[in-house]
């Protein structure tokens, strides 16, 4: 039991956290919990996390929300993503409440601009960086397919504009049937011998 | 009666915007400013900006703050609960399928197909926020009078310091703020 509690505190404190720095959209939460529950915490490796981002991308509603409870199902269950989820909505509800009561003046202040254009800077970084450790490991991979469905579908999203979910359904077709080939003749060649 | 109608038009939003931030901006004006008038199309643009500004996803932001402008502080739970209830529903059943299922081959290679596309959207996203922020609103521009220079050093250093100590990115981030604001203020 109390090894659960600690767990949950450490859920919900840790997607606080992540939630609270997620400026400029959904992927800026990947990397930021890869760091924390693949090379920090260790609670799952970098596959499952492609994986939950896929999941994420491809449900209803914000990518963080998504990715924070599968996250948190993995980790502790229906109870888990609970607390996942309410330690994501918090930082943006305190932080909106606040700032509603005196937004234009947080609009046109010179100063907030100024941090915020840096901090978009430090985020075009962050992400780079992580872009460039996970493509490394796909070509590490040595699969030709997989490199194939990278290039394709980075060029399908970013100079046609196709619908992020048809990238994701025909990228997840062309894996399954592969899969599914490649066992059909692993059992014939069982047969043979 | 006005809450529950929050909480309705943000579950509607929450249901139906599916793949991220981008594709909830028309369906958040559609109800919020079109349907039922909680917000003038100057203040939705205003709305629009400070989301940009501050963390969380955009479709949470604009239920917090059209909820507490119209109910106060009852009417900023509500809608942002209403705005994550669709994905609590969806996902956790899908969570449910996939940690049953996932050893099984056509899941397994379907999954394996995915990995290289999540990683080619993420670094699509990624050429957008890096024209945001070398560029400004308007993306990228041929012109080198248009660049911001000191967003490309903050850039070009952050990353530099990423690769070689592989620091906490939330502390580079915070960095980067904290640089953008002190040179601005120096020059």
């Amino acid at each position: 039991m109390k090894r659960k509690i600690r767990i949950y505190r450490k859920l919900f404190s840790s997607t606080f956290y992540l939630s609270a720095f997620t400026f400029g959209g959904g992927f800026v939460i990947i990397p930021l919990m890869k760091k924390k529950f693949v090379d920090d915490l260790r609670w799952l490796d970098e596959d499952e996390m492609l994986n939950i981002t896929a999941l994420a991308q491809s449900s209803p509603g914000a990518v963080a929300v998504n990715a924070s409870i599968l996250l948190g199902y993995r980790i502790a269950g229906i109870s888990g993503a609970l607390i996942t989820v309410l330690g994501t909505i918090l930082p943006p509800l305190l932080t909106i409440s606040v700032i509603s009561l005196f937004y234009t003046a947080f609009r046109d202040n010179i100063v907030v601009n100024a941090v915020l254009k840096g901090m978009q800077a430090g985020v075009a970084a962050v992400i780079v960086d992580v872009v460039i450790k996970l493509s490394g490991n796909i070509v590490k991979e040595n699969s030709t397919a997989s490199i194939l469905v990278m290039i394709g579908a980075f060029v399908a999203t970013f100079f046609f504009k196709i619908n992020v979910i048809y990238i994701i359904l025909a990228c997840g077709c062309i894996g399954a049937s592969k899969a599914l080939i490649q066992a059909k003749k692993a059992s014939k060649g069982g047969d043979i011998k | 009666m006005i809450i529950l109608k929050l909480f309705w038009s943000f579950f509607q939003i929450g249901m139906f915007s599916i793949g991220g931030g981008m594709a909830a901006i028309p369906l958040i004006q559609n109800q919020v400013v079109d349907l039922h008038n909680w917000l003038t199309l100057a203040e939705f643009t205003d709305l629009i900006t400070i989301a940009e500004m501050t963390p969380g996803p955009i479709a949470i932001n604009s239920a917090t703050f059209v909820g507490i402008k119209i109910a106060g502080v009852p009417g900023a739970v509500v809608a942002t609960l209403g705005c994550v209830l669709p994905s609590c529903l969806i996902v956790s059943l899908l969570a449910w399928v996939y940690f049953k299922y996932k050893e099984m081959t056509a899941i397994k290679g379907a999954l394996s197909g995915l990995r290289p596309a999540v990683v080619a959207l993420i670094a699509s996203a990624e050429i957008s926020i890096f024209a945001m922020a070398i560029w400004g609103e308007g993306g990228f521009s041929a012109n080198p009078e248009s660049i911001n220079y000191i967003s490309l050093v903050i850039f070009a250093v952050a990353l530099f310091i990423l690769q070689k100590w592989k620091p906490n990115p939330v502390f580079v981030m915070i960095a980067s703020g904290v640089a953008g604001g002190a040179i601005y203020l120096l020059i």
